[in-house]
């Protein structure tokens, strides 16, 4: 029988050493000289499949013909299968860009890795916080000149920019600039923090359960009736009111107080800002009422939020700080649920007059630097950042309106339909929209080193509510680490642009926008 | 070179320049690169910028890099020796002659396989402070001189410690290999230490530990190594990179990583990168200084 030689293949047999040194092993046995060579041949393909499969999907059916978009996504879900929904509205509405949505946990980080890849996708949902850091570091693609094309093409006069973001609500409009003004990112489902509250809890202690508290001394009033303990032991066992619970907006506490990150210079306030240390003070004055002890057992025992043995939902807290998706979570965590929907209580009754305070957060879409086709992207974006305000029923729901109606969550666009405003899943919806338009909303800072501020914020006031530190010391310590550290981030992007200037030349820097 | 030596060293290449070529783009040029950037200013998302000592000079003087340095030498100086001792002792027990013995083994070793989000995720409701099974076990005891047993993750001092106790989840792997050893000790240095008299501690300590010392030194040389680079469990059990509460769990990988990829400061990272390697590769030597006098190689 003829030995089999790679080197010598047979007629009409794929040739291995095409792409395999075997000349360099002419001793070998045959068997071990197909083994390394289809081994060889193996990883090669699976390395150059791997490498092509991004392209790959422009051939996929389904869009043929059309410029395809990648959008990457951080919802999972319901969140995500309502996005989907929008993506194959857009895709049937029109027959030139195809949107591939893929979900994409932890998306911020894999944002990062794939525009420093020179990979990104066509466009991104990340978080509002993410917003200025990234465009500090050149990673988004400013809005700003598509809004301008669409304005010449229009014929629409005045500043095409403002025009374009007049469609939102104030306050989420604002928080898509970055401090130079420019457009990096737009609103997809936004969020306002209201008071939610058990009327149940509310009836066994006593307290009208229509009335929520209206003022700050009313909530710690309230707090205290609620509160209930084991006569035996004296351990908590429901807590009127907690501020750690869940605690995502503890960070908001020195704005509901009056207070400031940044002073009129722009530089760090929080250790210095009177009106900071008195809302680390009231902070710290829920962990001296309840006992600091008492407080970590009773709350050792919450399970995490989007459970069924969540504080709020098993009856342990009796008033919360949630956002717009709570209704969701309670029909799914605690079908009956009996409770309410209100205001951040006022600083006093003086304040009650006063617009009311909250905190607005959004997620948001952007378009990352080399992404490879921008204007097909920024016609999806477009597309989203509109609605059919006319729509009387839910077929008639377009973009943002339809996102947001089946994300169950508010509308960051001024104008809403009838439909959406009359039918919308939450009974509450007009409250948020409400609060969403108080002059009084506030959001978080756009500041490139927001992260470590946050965390800072965060450290303090763990601090402070442990009673490991007081007020002055835990926040004059986040002044002594941020002041540094926001100087040299101003330092860091100065020394970028200067990096970047000089890489281009001096010819393109005259000429660069 | 000789033609034959040329052709050994070529057919060589051609059996390792894979993977020669895998290391050098998956793991020296990133291992190089990080020292390059340690010395910029670096994003991740623009090109570096030279900036000297900058990034080194900064670490000595951030006390969150000094806290997380404390918690994660906490972390390994009790995990390891504990870890060690517990490992030993299951593998001791493993090695009898006793009914079922497949069967412990299985069993002890069966953890290690859990994938450490789930294990942190089972661990959660362990330590939960009002429902937790340890807790339910603990107040009994604690009741005694009427106290209460800990919040554990909800209390500052208690977190750390529970994230160690949380670490002999997974001696599982230790386990296995001191049992390799274990079965390596020759049975007839047993039989003649039995034969003067000793007892079975004395056959511990004089026979059994000195002949299982390179596998004791492997182990926790590795063990040292894992515990400075702890990360999942830490980030799991916490909630995040924030190393609550009041960052008395922020490990020295969560404050990299945070510093990384939160606040984008990828250069100060790969310096804290390359200064928890020098303290591995320190640590590392240490153990091979006291290794050359305590480790006993019978070949």
């Amino acid at each position: 029988m003829r030995r089999f030689r790679l080197a010598d293949p047979p007629r009409g047999g794929f040739d291995l050493s095409l792409i395999y040194p075997l000349p360099l092993f002419p001793q070998f046995p045959a068997g071990l000289r197909l083994l390394t060579g289809a081994m060889f041949a193996l990883i090669a393909s699976g390395v150059f499949w791997a490498g092509g499969c991004d392209r790959r999907q422009d051939g996929a059916p389904g869009g043929a013909g059309r410029v395809r978009v990648t959008y990457w996504e951080k919802w999972t879900g319901a969140e995500s299968a309502a996005m989907q929904a929008v993506v194959d509205e857009f895709n049937a509405a029109q027959d030139r860009v195809w949107v591939d949505f893929v979900s994409m946990p932890q998306i911020d980080r894999k944002l990062i890795v794939a525009t420093a890849g020179g990979n990104p996708p066509d466009l991104a949902g990340i978080w509002q916080q993410n917003i200025t850091s990234f465009a500090d570091r050149g990673a988004l693609r400013s809005m700003d000149e598509f809004m301008l094309q669409d304005a010449r093409a229009s014929g629409a006069g005045g500043d095409a920019v403002d025009g374009f973001m007049a469609r939102y609500v104030r306050v989420y409009a604002d928080m898509c600039r970055s401090s130079g003004g420019r457009v990096y990112a737009l609103p997809t489902t936004p969020s306002v923090v209201a008071l939610h509250w058990n009327k149940a809890l509310f009836r066994e202690a006593g307290l009208d359960p229509e009335r929520p508290p209206r003022t700050r001394a009313e909530l710690d009033d309230f707090a205290r009736r609620l509160t209930k303990r084991d006569p035996a032991t004296g351990a908590i066992t429901q807590a009127g009111f907690l501020p750690q619970e869940p605690g995502w907006w503890l960070w908001a506490n020195p704005l509901w107080f009056g207070g400031s990150f940044l002073d009129g210079r722009g530089e760090i306030s929080i250790g210095r800002d009177p009106a900071n240390l008195e809302s680390a003070r009231w902070l710290r004055s829920y962990t001296e009422e309840y006992g600091n002890e008492a407080l970590q057992r009773f709350s050792s025992g919450f399970g995490t939020f989007g459970t069924p043995q969540s504080a709020f939902f098993t009856g342990k807290v009796a008033m919360i700080w949630q956002g717009v998706w709570m209704n969701n979570y309670i029909r799914q965590f605690a079908p009956g649920l009996d409770y309410g929907v209100a205001d951040w209580p006022a600083a006093d009754e003086a304040a009650l007059a006063r617009a009311p305070f909250t905190v607005a957060e959004s997620d948001v879409i952007v378009i990352p630097s080399g992404a490879r086709h921008p204007e097909a992207a920024w016609a999806f974006v477009r597309y989203l950042s509109s609605a059919n305000v006319a729509a009387r029923s839910r077929a008639e729901l377009r973009g943002m309106e339809r996102l947001c109606f089946l994300q169950e969550k508010n509308s960051p666009l001024r104008e809403w339909s009838p439909y959406f405003e009359r039918d919308h899943p939450h009974p509450k919806i007009t409250l948020f929209r409400r609060l969403s338009e108080s002059p009084s909303a506030v959001y978080a800072p756009s500041l490139g080193v927001w992260q470590e501020y946050l965390r800072e914020l965060n450290t303090a006031n763990e601090k402070v509510r442990l009673l490991e530190a007081s007020p002055e010391e835990a926040y004059a310590y986040v002044q002594a680490r941020m002041e540094p550290s926001w100087r040299r981030n101003r330092e860091s992007v100065a020394r970028q642009a200067r990096a970047s200037a000089e890489s281009r030349g001096p010819a393109r820097e005259e000429g660069a926008p | 070179m000789m033609h034959g030596e040329t052709r050994r060293l070529l057919r060589g290449l051609g059996f390792t320049g894979l993977w020669i070529v895998g290391l050098g783009v998956f793991t020296a040029y990133p291992v190089l690169a990080s020292l390059y950037y340690s010395f910029c200013d670096y994003s991740i998302l623009q090109r570096p910028v030279w900036i000297g000592l900058e990034n080194f000079r900064e670490l000595a003087s951030d006390d969150v890099f000094w806290l997380s340095l404390r918690n994660t030498l906490f972390f390994a100086a009790f995990s390891v020796p504990l870890g060690t001792i517990v490992s030993l002792s299951l593998a001791l027990l493993l090695n009898q002659e006793v009914r079922g013995r497949a069967f412990f083994r299985a069993l002890f070793y069966l953890p290690s396989i859990v994938p450490a989000v789930a294990s942190s995720m089972l661990w959660l409701w362990i330590f939960n402070g009002q429902h937790g099974v340890l807790n339910q076990a603990l107040a009994p005891i604690f009741a005694l001189w009427g106290g209460q047993p800990p919040a554990w993750l909800g209390d500052p001092a208690w977190a750390k410690p529970a994230l160690v106790l949380m670490s002999l989840w997974g001696v599982g792997n230790s386990t296995i290999i001191y049992l390799a050893g274990l079965q390596d000790v020759p049975r007839e240095l047993h039989e003649s230490a039995e034969l003067d008299g000793a007892g079975p501690l004395r056959r511990l300590w004089h026979v059994t530990l000195p002949m299982i010392s390179p596998v004791i030194y492997f182990n926790v040389v590795m063990g040292m190594i894992g515990a400075m680079q702890v990360f999942t469990q830490a980030f799991i059990m916490s909630g995040g990179p924030d190393g609550n509460p009041a960052r008395s769990t922020l490990f020295y990988a969560l404050y990299l990583y945070s510093t990384a990829f939160y606040d984008l400061r990828m250069g100060y990272a790969s310096a804290m990168a390359w200064v928890l390697f020098l303290l591995i590769a320190v640590l590392t030597w240490s153990a091979n200084r006291i290794a050359a006098k305590r480790v006993h190689y019978a070949s």
